[in-house]
């Protein structure tokens, strides 16, 4: 039987890593993901877990850490927010192009300037490009369950794993959870088995040597790949994990979509808001519904556009800004799929809660009624409004 | 081994190098724009150009001069300047006109 207890999500996802016991986590605390190195610390030194813990000097050593780590053959974990998840940027792209199966939590918040501490999605939509598979997450439960699938995730696909979450929102609220038992968590995660790495005194290997024109490319096209064929393996590991916690996770959650006339995409926490608002407006007789995704790296192209398809229109929240003059990544990408697979339909973009601005049932109703309302007035669709924004 | 005909599902992932001692097998030598040419007829084998060469691309056997390693040699002219005999002198390798 699981366990039910009542956790934040910092709480949740050390929790996972206790139970993980991952061979080294190099860290650095960084609001709002902090807890996670200080509650997991006090599990390395009470003789929980045998972790080695490193303290690093900061994130760009925390990633080049847990890079060597990896290398070693070691199964690594760490956590981040914000600028620190800016300061390991040159390092992700090496931990992924090293295909190196580290598992990083992104307790999402702003990044600076002005600088700011709470909750929007421009971290790691910032390293949205950096060959890491990203997973979203609306709840604790949702993060604590991607936490342990992450880890077979990364060493099937042999890609690093962002798991990213709502910082306070998620991470410092307390909610109902089910946790499963140690055991369990131990066997679904199993023992790692690198197919080479550096501390086999069996196979003398060089990794991450110079690569130029004549090979640099195919290892791209491997990356490439390797993202590709990540969907399945996602798929596999989600079916298994829901064999055992009987929660099932797919590519994206969809919620009243099948036979709603308009669809709002929205991802981790105000998803959970945006149920509330659908649920209102179904009561009122208006065919709404949502699509929130998990999976955004690898993309679900294909199945987001089959799910979207039969909609007269789609509002996408973002909650990061691409400052390109256009509109937010979730946006960019969405309608990237739909043309990809000839699905031609309205859909806008709202701007939403940058810095941790308060979204609220009535701002998503807004939002509804806007694209709603825009069938009268073409103009307002394909447009990018900036939520609540004052002008 | 690995070759620069092979394609991404071949080639080792991320550029492994999975065999110890290889960068004997690594042609630095690409790049030069001269290159000494050894004169056996002049040469005394004092090895004086063995130790400055920056690549150990002046190579001997058994106190003998044997000749240059091209595959080595980046074409410094060192060599070249510290030979006593005139033995060694630098020829354009083309290709800059």
């Amino acid at each position: 039987m699981s366990i039910k207890e009542r956790l934040s999500g910092n709480e949740a996802v050390a929790y996972a890593m206790k139970q993980i016991n991952p061979d080294v986590v190099p860290v650095y605390p960084i609001t709002p993901s902090t807890e996670i190195p200080q509650y997991f610390s006090s599990f390395v030194a009470n003789g929980t877990v045998d972790t080695e813990f490193v303290p690093v000097e900061s994130e760009h050593s925390a990633m080049s850490a847990a890079i060597g780590a990896s290398a070693a053959g070691a199964r690594v974990m760490s956590a981040t927010s914000s600028q620190g998840l800016a300061l390991m940027y040159e390092m992700l792209y090496i931990a992924s192009g090293m295909r190196l199966p580290i598992v990083l939590t992104c307790v999402n918040r702003a990044i600076s300037a002005p600088i700011n501490i709470h909750n929007d999605h421009s971290d790691s939509m910032g390293a949205r490009d950096c060959g890491f598979i990203q997973l979203y997450c609306e709840t604790n439960q949702e993060a604590y369950d991607n936490i342990i699938m992450a880890v077979k995730i990364a060493e099937l696909a042999k890609l690093p794993v962002m798991v990213c979450y709502d910082g306070f929102i998620t991470s410092h609220s307390v909610e109902n959870i089910e946790l499963l038992e140690d055991e369990k968590v131990k066997a679904f995660v199993g023992e790692y088995t690198p197919e080479h790495y550096l501390l086999n005194p069996d196979e003398h290997v060089s990794m991450g040597p110079l690569d130029l024109q004549n090979y640099f490319f195919e290892h791209r096209k491997q990356l490439a790949d390797a993202m590709t064929n990540a969907k399945e393996i996602i798929a596999k590991v989600s079916k298994e994990f829901g064999d055992i916690s009987g929660r099932y996770y797919d590519a994206f959650e969809s919620y009243k979509l099948d036979d709603a006339e308009y669809g709002l995409v929205v991802l981790n926490s105000t998803a959970g808001t945006a149920k509330t608002v659908v649920d209102k407006l179904r009561d009122k007789g208006i065919k709404v519904g949502l699509l929130k995704p998990r999976m955004f790296r690898p993309m679900p192209h294909k199945e987001l556009a089959e799910s979207l398809k039969h909609l007269e229109a789609v509002a996408v929240m973002d909650k990061a800004d691409s400052v390109n003059a256009m509109s937010g990544p979730v946006y960019t990408e969405l309608v990237t799929a739909l043309h990809k697979h000839d699905v031609h339909i309205p859909v806008s973009n709202y701007i939403y809660g940058l810095g941790g601005r308060d979204v609220k049932a009535t701002d998503i109703e807004k939002v509804f009624r806007d694209i709603l309302a825009a069938k009268d007035n073409k103009e307002n669709l394909n447009g990018t409004f900036y939520l609540g924004v004052r002008e | 081994m690995v070759n620069d005909k092979m394609g991404a599902s071949e080639l080792p992932l991320a550029g492994i190098i999975t065999e110890s001692g290889n960068s004997e097998k690594f042609n630095t030598g690409e790049w030069r724009n001269k290159r000494p040419v050894h004169d056996k007829e002049k040469c005394k084998h004092c090895m004086m150009c063995i130790l400055p060469c920056p690549d150990n691309a002046t190579c001997h056997k058994d106190g003998v001069m044997t000749g240059i390693d091209y595959s080595k040699c980046k074409g410094c002219g060192i060599c070249a300047s510290v030979c006593p005999f005139k033995a060694i002198h630098m020829e354009d390798e083309g290709g800059n006109d």
